[in-house]
């Protein structure tokens, strides 16, 4: 059982601008609801009126930006849409591989990329799949929109930077270079993920080593993170060496700020979290070998 | 009629309804506690055991987690809709074939999970099958039984029963 709300369909990014300003925190931003519904049916939040996301023009479009350098999604796009898409299966294929891996096909159907960022559940795996390609945000405000790093805009679990008159009305995704490789992989033991990697490995010019190596994982901590140490000791390890199995994988879990809870102890988090940078490198760098 | 009651004309399993409903109506209540369709069932009420699914303009849907006026203009699929006339669906032949089931109250959260996969993807192999099904948990643990329905399904489906 839901308590009593209203719900308003704003037409315009300002229109739910407003009423964001109008509600103040008797108000929530609702897209698919999958995880905003079930946090009510808790009794948390007392919202009193749900700002349905869905019914603002362009918010559910998905396309390659003016200048061909990047994909904009917008926010109301469905984990099932960016997981079948033609333009996502191509271009962003590791986006492709997370959002076919998000829950279950029901959640895929309704729940929306901008809903899943704005929610800010630590368990969940749009996140890390986005940072290693540098996505940004787009926020419409009162003021005008303004854009960030995909990682200033993730503040801690369920904290965004959405400021409270703000929406989130688009993601942009940079395209890697045409020559990179890229696997998600993750794991868990319930519905959401105890760990989730991303890795984008870009090959050099003879496809032989790693020359830039990008690697985030996320659900381990507060937030999901790249490792920035690691990836700079991925540069110039060679392809078939990580195909085989990198040993410095296994330490990657060291460097996480990881948080015991229902998924496991921080210890068993950072182990695993080795594991699986391990494995997702060996899959990235075999699929960078194959396009050879 | 409550102010805060919202119009809402869907189709049901093929019938054109009018209805109103309260903002935080849910779709599963609406069904079982309006319409008389109990065959969907509340389970987990979280999204994760799938004992609620139903389709929406064919998409499979938790109906514990979709507020009710999402179907305003949109097409309902449930359990109760999927035989014609006497006559049941290929899906639910399978199942009985099989005995793709045991206590039953997952049921037709899984039929109507495996046929929204089918009519999406009627060749998927065994192992997207799996995947697909890891939304719909069956507490006896009959699964073994449950996948043998879904390839009978796929080979009466292929040879032309209709779905």
């Amino acid at each position: 059982m839901l308590p009593p709300f209203e719900i308003h369909q704003p037409a315009t990014a300002a229109e739910a601008v407003a009423l964001r300003a109008q509600f103040g925190e008797a108000g929530a931003l609702y897209a698919g609801g999958s995880e905003l519904l079930l946090a009510m049916k808790e009794g948390l939040g007392g919202f009193e009126h749900l700002i349905d996301v869905k019914t603002i023009a362009g918010l559910a479009d998905l396309a390659l930006a003016p200048d061909g350098r990047a994909v904009t999604i917008g926010a109301a796009v469905t984990h099932r849409t960016l997981e079948r898409s033609a333009l996502i299966r191509q271009r962003l294929p590791l986006l492709a591989e997370m959002a076919r891996q998000v829950a279950n096909a029901r959640v895929r159907a309704v729940g929306t990329l901008g809903g899943n960022l704005c929610f800010a559940e630590p368990h969940s795996d749009p996140p890390t799949a986005l940072l290693v390609h540098g996505a940004r945000v787009v926020l419409a405000g009162a003021a005008g929109a303004r854009r960030l790093p995909l990682a200033d805009f993730l503040v801690g679990p369920y904290e965004s930077a959405l400021g409270p008159d703000e929406i989130l009305t688009h993601v942009d995704v940079p395209l890697p270079p045409p020559c990179a490789a890229g696997a998600y992989v993750k794991f868990g033991m319930h519905e959401r993920p105890t760990v989730g990697v991303a890795v984008l490995l870009v090959p050099d010019e003879r496809r032989a080593a790693v020359a830039e190596a990008r690697v985030a994982v996320g659900c381990v901590g507060p937030v999901a993170a790249r490792l920035p140490a690691l990836e700079s000791a991925l540069a110039g390890a060679r392809l078939g060496d990580l195909e085989a199995g990198w040993p410095q994988a296994a330490r990657a879990g060291e460097a996480l700020d990881a948080v015991s809870d229902l998924h496991g102890s921080a210890d068993y988090k950072r182990a695993m979290a080795g594991v699986f940078v391990g494995r997702a490198l060996a899959l990235a760098a075999r699929r960078a070998l194959e396009l050879t | 009629m409550s102010a805060r009651r919202i119009a809402l004309d869907t189709t049901v399993n093929g019938r054109a309804l009018s209805l109103s409903v309260e903002p935080e109506a849910l779709l599963l209540d609406v069904l079982r506690e309006r319409l008389g369709l109990t065959g969907s069932k509340r389970s987990c009420d979280v999204q994760v055991c799938g004992a609620c699914t139903v389709l929406l303009d064919g998409l499979p849907v938790s109906a514990c987690s979709v507020l009710a006026y999402e179907a305003r203009g949109r097409r309902v699929l449930t359990i109760e809709g999927l035989a014609s006339d006497e006559r049941l669906h290929p899906v639910q032949e399978a199942f009985l074939a099989t005995a793709g089931f045991q206590c039953g109250f997952c049921t037709p959260g899984m039929i109507m999970a495996v046929k929204a996969l089918l009519d999406d993807s009627p060749s998927a192999t065994p192992e997207e099958v799996r995947e697909h099904l890891r939304g719909n948990i069956c507490r006896c643990t009959g699964y073994a039984s449950i996948l043998a329905a879904v390839a009978v399904a796929q080979r009466a489906l292929a040879d032309g029963a209709a779905g």
